[in-house]
């Protein structure tokens, strides 16, 4: 089913003025998909592209992506990071076809342009013709036709980049609370890079974004977090949110695993399951503060991982109204011994496209463009916790979804 | 050179692989593993850059038993069906009764409403022992070509 746009009217009627219903529609229409990708992805907002441990040398480049554009982080002889777009200036060819590697500069196969590292057309074949006949035209300027150089900004080894000139500074863009969330990750030690993995997943962006954001259901759903107390909504927790709601925190401590008069609700607490190998769930304390799981969601499409010792950079590339791909990072820290990482390698079976918590979310994404798709007029509720977006202190609640459709109304002019 | 029968004796290790996972008869699958076993699925880009992490990493055939329980008991998913074809198996050495061997793998995966589609294809990069007269895997790597992933991997590749 499609809803047609009259000439002037809103993109989306929504149901009420709150942020406690979500339209379908914002799940399926292409226009508003076309309008997010314009807004909202190559808009005013910061988008992770790569680890600075990814591109440690000169010459070094990772492919990466902002919304549907593909673009590549670059480090330059002079040791900046630069981010470009993976657009020949001349025809468009989406030039460079390697996920990472090492290079002096980019040159497009079609008809061989040349760019360095930062972008700058360095070479046109023939420009000045053969004998005098073709070439380019004398007022060709080689300085005005570079690949699209994007804004970068490094923080503690975490390389973001933005196709707006006016996207605010990203100390700004997070807030002081969250990028104090960010930073106990991001400490300023060396990073050291894990692995990758990838997953396309048949549901739109948003419900991705939306899933990290509610702590409701990871004590219904997930039985490996409640049985094993990972994350549990009688753990004492919180949801932290910055002042436009577009960003938040799922902050929770590890409980037991029994049943008290608390966990009545959580049919799925097993209490008799036990491991027959229990490495795969034998965290040590590594952060400060009381917190064991710390799950950020940046504005509008990553999140940051730290369930115990695993961690991982997840980022949303959308793929159309009714798909995205997740590119999961995990990294460690240089200074990790052999244990230590080996630890983070056997709690990385709980994540990604094949870990026993995450796929519940991965298959129940699936089924809910499923649902969502063929009710397009139909709307989602979200008023566990109120119908407010100030921060909670307990995760009984949907107040970060809330938050998180409180800025994009604000953006999508919706 | 393997012999015709070690040869024989290895296809029949893999046949009886595919068959647990196919059959749904996945609580025999650690069966065909040692007790200190390794077990990995892991993205090309991953191993060719030599990074270490993979997608399942089980260290035990416990750790192979606890994947079964959540594929039973514990993991939300839509229900499928799964088949894998395995050929081109090669022994590339044999040293200190422990044999390398390498194949390749595809496979499929159906969906109550939909077509069968490829979801995995790949090459298994082994090591087998014997124990009490039977071959066993002491080591499975799996190595799968598109690092993309249909949506999620819920039965062993």
């Amino acid at each position: 089913m499609s809803v047609s746009h009259a000439d002037n009217a809103p993109l989306v009627t929504w149901p009420n003025d709150g942020y406690d219903r979500i339209p379908y529609q914002i799940y399926t229409d292409p226009e508003v998909y076309r309008q997010e990708l314009e807004t909202i992805f190559y808009g005013d907002s910061w988008g992770f592209v790569a680890l600075e441990v990814e591109v440690p040398n000169a010459g070094d480049f990772k492919s990466a992506w902002i919304g549907e554009r593909p673009v590549i982080v670059t480090r330059a002889e002079d040791g900046s990071v630069n981010v470009i777009a993976n657009r020949c200036a001349h025809r468009g060819v989406k030039f460079c076809h390697k996920d990472s590697g090492n290079a002096e500069n980019f040159t497009c196969p079609y008809h061989q342009w040349m760019y360095d590292l930062k972008g700058n057309l360095l070479g046109v074949p023939f420009r000045r013709g053969i004998d005098g006949q073709g070439g380019m035209p004398k007022d060709f300027d080689r300085a005005n036709h570079g690949l699209d150089k994007l804004q970068v900004h490094c923080e503690n080894g975490a390389i973001f980049a933005s196709f707006s000139e006016t996207v605010e500074p990203f100390a700004g863009f997070l807030g002081p609370e969250m990028l104090g969330y960010f930073n106990r990750v991001f400490d300023g030690r060396e990073l050291t890079l894990l692995g990758y993995s990838r997953q396309l997943i048949p549901g739109n962006w948003k419900l991705m974004m939306e899933n990290l954001k509610d702590p409701y259901h990871a004590s219904l759903l997930h039985i490996f977090l409640i049985t094993f107390g990972l994350f549990r909504a009688d753990n004492q927790s919180s949801v932290a949110m910055d002042d436009t709601g577009r960003h938040a925190c799922l902050i929770s401590k590890r409980g037991e695993q029994k049943h008290t008069d608390k966990t009545r609700d959580m049919k799925r607490l097993w209490e008799d399951f036990n491991l027959q190998d229990p490495r795969i769930l034998d965290p040590v304390p590594e952060f400060p503060g009381d917190a064991t799981v710390v799950m950020q969601t940046l504005w509008p499409s990553l999140i940051i991982q730290q369930q115990s010792n695993t961690l991982a950079m997840r980022q949303i590339v959308p793929r159309g109204p009714g798909r995205h791909e997740l590119r999961w990072t995990y990294f460690g820290y240089a200074d990790d011994d052999e244990e230590m990482t080996r630890r983070r390698l056997r709690q990385a079976n709980l994540m990604g496209p094949a870990g026993l918590v995450s796929v519940d979310d991965s298959e129940v994404l699936k089924v809910s463009q499923d649902g969502i798709e063929p009710f397009e007029e139909a709307a989602a509720v979200a008023e566990m916790g109120g119908r407010e977006t100030e921060s909670q202190d307990h995760m009984v609640t949907e107040v970060g979804v809330r938050g998180f459709y409180k800025y994009y109304r604000q953006v999508m002019g919706l | 050179m393997a012999s015709i029968e070690l040869r024989l004796e290895i296809e029949d290790l893999y046949t009886a692989y595919a068959a647990t996972l196919d059959d749904d008869d996945l609580d025999a699958w650690p069966d065909l593993f040692t007790e200190d076993c390794l077990y990995q699925v892991i993205p090309r880009d991953n191993f060719d850059r030599d990074l270490p992490l993979a997608l399942i990493r089980c260290e035990s055939r416990a750790m192979l038993r606890d994947r079964v329980t959540a594929v039973r008991e514990t993991t939300m998913f839509e229900p499928r069906y799964v088949r894998h074809l395995i050929s081109n198996i090669r022994v590339s050495s044999e040293t200190d009764g422990v044999i390398e061997a390498q194949a390749n793998y595809a496979v499929f995966e159906t969906m109550t409403d939909a077509y069968t589609r490829v979801f995995n294809v790949g090459r298994y990069l082994d090591k087998l022992v014997r124990e009490d007269g039977r071959l066993l895997f002491s080591e499975k790597r799996c190595v799968y070509d598109s690092v993309l992933v249909p949506n999620s991997i819920i039965y062993p590749i």
